[in-house]
């Protein structure tokens, strides 16, 4: 795991040119923003918890990017991060969430009963629907810089609360470390188990520390509501089931993370929000919301159609490969999220999923008929 | 916050100190808005909710690390802010394997071992055979005291090399140098070897900066290092900003070959095809003489002392730092009974022909001196030079279906 041991004090020794990191084969939306003026200005200045801005970088610095991918290349180690370092993840946070400007404010609605209709999702086409989001807790640093007791200290948290659902949540929490190999085989079968991370992305940025140590993995008995604890974020709140109804996905989403967030509170502790980033997380890519929605859809034809690419930007949704990020479609099945996490609400993001998915198989049944979509084509979102 | 920065306030001044220059930086530094720890707020928590859980482990960090060894430890910091959770971190990450002891911590300045000697003391003492604390180590790099060794069975030796590693002084070691601590080593380092000349008259080329014919010759040479793959490295934060400052340095007649910036500042290598270990290991000598005496020049020595010798990043390469080793064929010996107690007493060890954790090919196998500590350069390259004819002799009775019995022997 390359993570940064970048708190190192003879570098003030140095002048900015010298320790102003080469990115020149860079393709990644730090390498877009950092100047050498920039990072002179900042390179003196750190966290009440010590978090630098060689930190923020380093996994850009060490993961060049891709021509065709754009990745963040920062995280943050603390709340604090965001307004210490300001100056750079701003722009940062403008280019990647469709010119979110420092002055704009973020909605949040978990409100289930606003979400339009979503519970008819052809299940032909439809194979599953997914609702994830993550969650900080205020007072702690995040996965990139967190120690090992304050990660302990967040799985306790985590395991006091998440012991007090029931009802439909009620559930049970495996611990990675402690893990049998009955259990670790049930839930790799369930597609509910998370390794330690192999993305350079991740590992770069010092999330592998100390792996295992205290992640942990909480399910409910019906195996629909799910929390990984101390993975990329501190809590990544997943709500799934077999089929098209996303309506009742989202509804024991909201519910759920509701009934956490309140008993972190009773317990003195909130989660990480400001009026400004809604939610606050590890990656500035998960800013707002944190939420992806999504299904597994079967769209043979329309994956191969010219204009495939283009509906999915109108609709403001993203492919994937049924392996989640980074992987590749298998059998016509894709992955369709949101691309949007800040400056829209929980409800209208699920909703334009909602909506975009039900255009894209209808437009998918006119392809198997041998007819045109064309009619159907959205204007842009 | 400002009770945990006064605790840790008196570890910024080092203890010592070798030049004023130096002590200015740390004053200097002492005053910057810096973190006395990486994570400010580890000092909240306290000592058993921090320790590492090493229950899983087989490394010798986490034989030696005792909760209370870890609760004296973790408030302090050399004077460029190497804590203990850096040291340590690599052998947290990498529990180990039961038949393989990784050291599981690393050096980030020449001051680790100093403000740490509770935890590297130990651990330096298991890894080299009871080196104790006050033991003197002894540097030769006279190559004219080594006996014989030009003479190795060229039928069965099939290449000789030796290398070692070096530390510039007034720098952190590449677990935690900073991109401009790490670029001044490079242009220290290109400077002292460009005045090079006669037989190691060489070129340098940095990674950043190599073409793709540059770069096949040099993988068609077996000189290409790449960017380390080994968790053990890379959970000790050592391929930071690949590949800035990092590059290879070889002689004309590709015989003389030095790596700046992998795993440690530099790494010197000497080799050549066949069993000359006598020649390889002059060429050795003088090359590294020639590059130490511009390298203090320019008032930067490399980091020793009389305890410890070399100081390296990995606790493993203390002493002489040196790898003396060829590639050598014993289909049969290799798969005698008493292959491994030959070399135990010979004080060698075995690799694949791919280096450290890579598997022999062919009844090949890189056989070299297990011992860096408490015996010098001549010391360990005469051991590789006297064990190696041994066992070529050894393989050629066996060959003869004969019986090595009457010639394994005592231990060194």
């Amino acid at each position: 795991m390359p993570f940064g041991n970048t708190h190192n004090k003879l570098k003030m020794n140095y002048s900015a040119e010298q320790e102003y990191p080469d990115l020149s084969q860079h393709n990644n939306h730090m390498a877009k923003v950092l100047t050498p003026e920039m990072y002179a200005n900042l390179r003196d200045k750190e966290t009440p918890s010590g978090f630098t801005v060689d930190d923020v970088i380093q996994t850009g610095v060490d993961n060049p990017g891709h021509p065709f991918i754009m990745t963040v290349g920062c995280v943050a180690g603390d709340e604090e991060t965001y307004e210490v370092f300001k100056e750079l993840l701003d722009p940062i946070i403008e280019d990647r969430h469709g010119g979110y400007k420092p002055s704009d404010k973020h909605k949040t609605d978990l409100n289930p009963d606003n979400l339009v209709g979503g519970d008819d999702l052809d299940p032909n086409y439809v194979l599953s629907s997914r609702v994830r989001t993550g969650r900080s807790v205020r007072g702690f640093c995040l996965p990139p810089h967190c120690s090992r007791g304050e990660r302990r200290a967040i799985e306790n948290m985590a395991i006091e609360s998440l012991a007090s659902l029931d009802g439909d949540l009620n559930g049970q929490y495996y611990a990675l470390k402690n893990m049998t190999d009955d259990e670790q085989q049930q839930l790799i079968d369930d597609h509910f188990l998370f390794d330690k991370p192999v993305s350079p992305l991740l590992l770069a940025s010092g999330m592998g520390r100390d792996w295992p140590d205290g992640r942990g993995i909480w399910h409910n008995d019906g195996k629909t509501f799910l929390v990984w604890v101390n993975e990329e974020d501190h809590l990544r709140v997943i709500s799934m089931q077999k089929g098209g109804n996303m309506k009742e996905v989202f509804h024991r989403f909201c519910t759920g993370l509701t009934k956490i967030e309140t008993l972190f509170k009773d317990k003195g502790h909130e989660f990480m929000w400001n009026e400004h980033l809604g939610y606050v997380l590890t990656c500035p890519s998960n800013l707002g919301t944190g939420l992806r929605a999504g299904v597994h859809v079967k769209l043979p034809n329309m994956s191969k159609h010219e204009k495939f690419g283009e509906v999915l930007k109108r609709l403001r949704l993203q492919k994937r490969g049924t392996g989640g990020v980074d992987t590749a479609a298998v059998g016509g099945v894709f992955d369709i999220s949101n691309a949007d996490r800040l400056g829209f609400s929980e409800v209208e993001l699920v909703q334009m999923v909602v909506d975009g998915v039900k255009t894209l198989v209808e437009m998918e049944k006119r392809l198997e008929g041998g007819q045109s979509f064309d009619d159907l084509m959205p204007d842009q979102k | 916050m400002g009770s945990q920065w006064l605790r840790v306030c008196p570890d910024l001044i080092p203890r010592t100190v070798t030049s004023f220059s130096c002590l200015v930086c740390s004053v200097r530094n002492a005053i910057m808005p810096f973190g006395n720890t990486h994570n400010n707020f580890k000092l909240n928590f306290k000592v058993e909710e921090e320790y590492p859980d090493l229950t899983k482990h087989n490394n010798h960090m986490a034989k030696v690390l005792t909760k209370d060894m870890y609760a004296k430890l973790r408030d302090k910091q050399t004077s460029s802010g190497f804590t203990v959770d850096d040291v340590i971190q690599t052998g947290v990450d990498n529990p180990g394997h039961p038949f393989i002891m990784t050291v599981g911590c690393v050096a980030g300045d020449e001051e680790s071992y100093e403000v740490f000697k509770d935890l590297l003391d130990p651990i330096i003492s298991d890894r080299h055979s009871g080196y104790k604390p006050t033991d003197k180590h002894k540097t030769d790099l006279n190559f004219e005291n080594l006996k014989g060794g030009d003479d190795l069975d060229p039928s069965y030796v099939l290449s000789s090399r030796v290398r070692t590693g070096r530390s510039i002084k007034g720098y952190t070691l590449p677990p935690h140098n900073s991109r401009g601590e790490r670029r001044a080593v490079e242009r220290l380092s290109v400077e002292a070897l460009n005045t090079l000349d006669g037989e190691f008259k060489g070129k340098y080329y940095p990674l950043n900066k190599m073409s793709d014919a540059e770069q096949e010759q040099l993988i068609a040479d077996h000189f290409l290092f790449d960017k380390p793959v080994s968790p053990l490295l890379l959970g000790a934060g050592m391929a930071r900003d690949w590949p800035d400052a990092r590059g290879i340095w070889h002689n004309d007649a590709k015989s003389f070959l030095v790596w700046v910036n992998e795993e440690d500042h530099l790494r010197v290598i000497s080799m050549e095809k066949g069993g000359n270990m006598k020649e390889v290991f002059r060429r050795f000598c003088v090359g590294l003489k020639r590059i130490e005496e511009t390298f203090k020049k320019h008032n930067h020595g490399f980091m020793w002392n009389e305890h410890l010798g070399y100081v390296l990043t990995c606790p493993s390469n203390l002493g002489t730092g040196l790898r003396g080793g060829v590639h050598v064929k014993l289909p049969k010996l290799s798969t005698h009974a008493k292959f491994e107690e030959i070399l135990t007493r010979l004080r060698l060890q075995k690799r694949g022909t791919g280096g450290v954790d890579t598997a022999s090919v062919g009844g090949v196998f890189d056989i070299s001196n297990a011992d860096r500590l408490g015996s010098s350069e001549v010391d360990q390259v005469q051991m590789v030079v006297d064990g190696v004819k041994l066992m070529v002799e050894m393989e050629k009775k066996l060959e003869k279906g004969e019986a090595i019995d009457s010639m394994i022997p005592a231990q060194k």
